[in-house]
């Protein structure tokens, strides 16, 4: 379980984190929603540790990670897939050598095996023929989804997605969050994923975060987000015409 | 102040570089990737400075000899030394430092801004080391080679332009080139080069690595990889020529 106690994370005395207390369930997909700005993808490179926070600590299961050792810190990152928000393909590198790079550094398969799980991993996010393309050679969706065939292609224990679905379409918005939640389920991973599509929200969001200016402003599920009193809240989930004629037309 | 701090930050990437690699097999790929990309990629542009500058200095040598006295294969003898003590060693070392050193450091700032640094993190892997070493190493094997091939190409170009112009002979030239010939400077400019070639890598590399914000900055750091790579250069050649030749 992943655990943030109290974090606070700040640049030049602008607080982008103010005291966030989360806990993340195992085997479930968490969502963090928010504006844009509000500080999703501050919180989730903390929770990695690819960011220092200023106070306050982040548990995975009982180990504190700010006080872990380079090497115990190179234990726990074999087993966290990420997506970053642009993606992060290695340019130098072809689609499928973006996802086999985990496991050439990492696994001890054999050619044919990096091979085989990796075209697994690009086929469970829809793609194929593409993999003999460099990433600037594909489109920003695309792009998207390799990096979800990279960051799974470990098998990691610990999954963060930043905006899985930006820039998709809303079929393949939809591909992706059910592969997510699938994925989620089936090897029993602690997902954590930051979104500010609704419709994610209510197809995967067995828990929700509500970060609104770097507070956490709301916690619940997907049946509790469409029926709460937080105002702020109901600002964020009804801000379309589309949730709002839903709401008034259950 | 920045100085001193930039210095220690230098320093302390330099230890992560260093540490020991995950995967020596894929490091040692990388190696010789890098070995084409910052070696065999600038032959070409070695190749024709060397054989213009060989050109140029040794014409500039004849026409300064005027003194009937002075045999002419001075000018054979005074080329070789010029190439091999300075201007292969150092002034290419400068020009590799333009263009490898830019070249690593926007490669490497890019994938900082674009996130791939991070990306290799996360996925428990040393970016530092991953992304520095085997530009260093690559740098530290080829460049003496290319420095040495620019050595030959000088000298080739001050023959040529000795005996098409008609001011010195291929004879005179060519004892010139063998006169009081010690080997020890060639090992003088190699050790040099080495240096060069691991300040020009390393900076460049930490201009790139520590990029913050987006693709002006990528232009920023390039431009600040070679222009701090160049001003190491200058003033390890100060210290190394005091110290090999004193
Ligand atoms: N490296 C940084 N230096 C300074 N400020 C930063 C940095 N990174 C983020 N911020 C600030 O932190 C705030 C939160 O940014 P963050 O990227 O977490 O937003 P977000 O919730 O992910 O938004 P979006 O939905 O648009 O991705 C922003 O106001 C941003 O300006
Ligand atoms: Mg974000």
């Amino acid at each position: 379980m992943i655990t943030a106690k109290n974090i606070s994370k700040s640049f030049n005395d602008y607080l982008v984190l103010d005291d966030v207390s989360l806990e993340f369930k195992p085997g479930k997909c968490n969502l963090i929603i928010g504006q844009s700005g509000s500080g999703k993808t501050v919180l989730m490179k903390c929770l990695v540790g690819l960011l220092p926070v200023d106070s306050g600590e982040i548990y995975f299961d009982t180990r504190v990670i700010s006080k872990l050792s380079f090497n115990e810190m190179k234990n726990i990152r074999q087993d966290i897939g990420m997506l970053f928000q642009g993606s992060a393909l290695f340019d130098s590198m072809t689609v499928i050598q973006n996802v086999m790079f985990p496991l050439t550094m990492f696994s001890k398969m054999s050619n044919a095996e990096k091979l085989d799980r990796a075209n697994f991993c690009l086929k469970r996010v829809n793609l194929q023929n593409v993999n003999k393309l460099f990433p600037s050679e594909i489109s920003g969706g695309m792009k998207k989804r390799v990096a979800i065939a990279r960051a799974i292609s470990n098998n990691p224990r610990y999954l963060f997605c930043d905006e899985p679905n930006s820039g998709l379409d809303p079929k393949t918005a939809n591909v992706i969050d059910i592969l997510i939640s699938e994925i989620t389920q089936e090897y029993d991973i602690t997902t954590i994923v930051n979104t500010h599509d609704m419709n994610s929200v209510i197809e995967i969001g067995d828990k929700i975060a509500f970060l609104n200016k770097g507070k956490l402003c709301w916690e619940g599920d997907k049946d509790e987000i469409l029926h709460s009193e937080n105002e702020i809240l109901n600002d964020f989930v009804y801000s379309t015409e589309l949730t709002r004629r839903l709401k008034s037309h259950p | 102040m920045r100085i001193l701090s930039d210095i220690g930050k230098y320093i302390l990437l330099l230890r992560r570089v260093i540490a020991r690699p995950e995967r020596t097999h894929i490091y040692k790929d990388q190696v010789f990737l890098e070995i084409e990309n910052l070696g065999i990629n600038s032959l070409g542009i070695v190749a024709i400075i060397s054989i213009f500058m060989g050109a140029v200095v040794t014409i500039q040598t004849t026409f300064n000899i005027d003194n009937p006295l002075i045999p002419l294969y001075t000018v054979g003898f005074a080329t070789r030394q010029s190439v091999i003590l300075e201007f292969s060693p150092t002034i290419i070392s400068l020009i590799l430092a333009g263009k490898i050193g830019s070249q690593i450091a926007s490669e490497i700032g890019t994938m900082r801004v674009t996130e791939q640094i991070d990306a290799l993190e996360i996925m428990g892997i040393n970016p530092a080391s991953f992304l520095i070493l085997p530009k260093i190493a690559a740098a530290m094997i080829i460049n003496p080679i290319v420095i040495i091939i620019s050595m030959f190409l000088s000298i080739f170009g001050g023959w040529l332009s000795g005996v098409v112009t008609g001011l010195c002979s291929s004879a005179d030239f060519i004892y010139g080139i063998q006169y009081a010939f010690h080997p020890y400077d060639v090992m003088y400019a190699l050790i040099k080069t080495i240096v060069f070639a691991f300040l020009i890598t390393s900076i460049s590399g930490f201009h790139g690595y520590y990029t913050e914000g987006g693709a002006l900055e990528v232009g920023r750091s390039s431009t600040r990889a070679v222009v701090h790579s160049s001003i190491a250069i200058i003033l390890a050649n100060l210290i190394l020529t005091q110290l090999l030749l004193a």
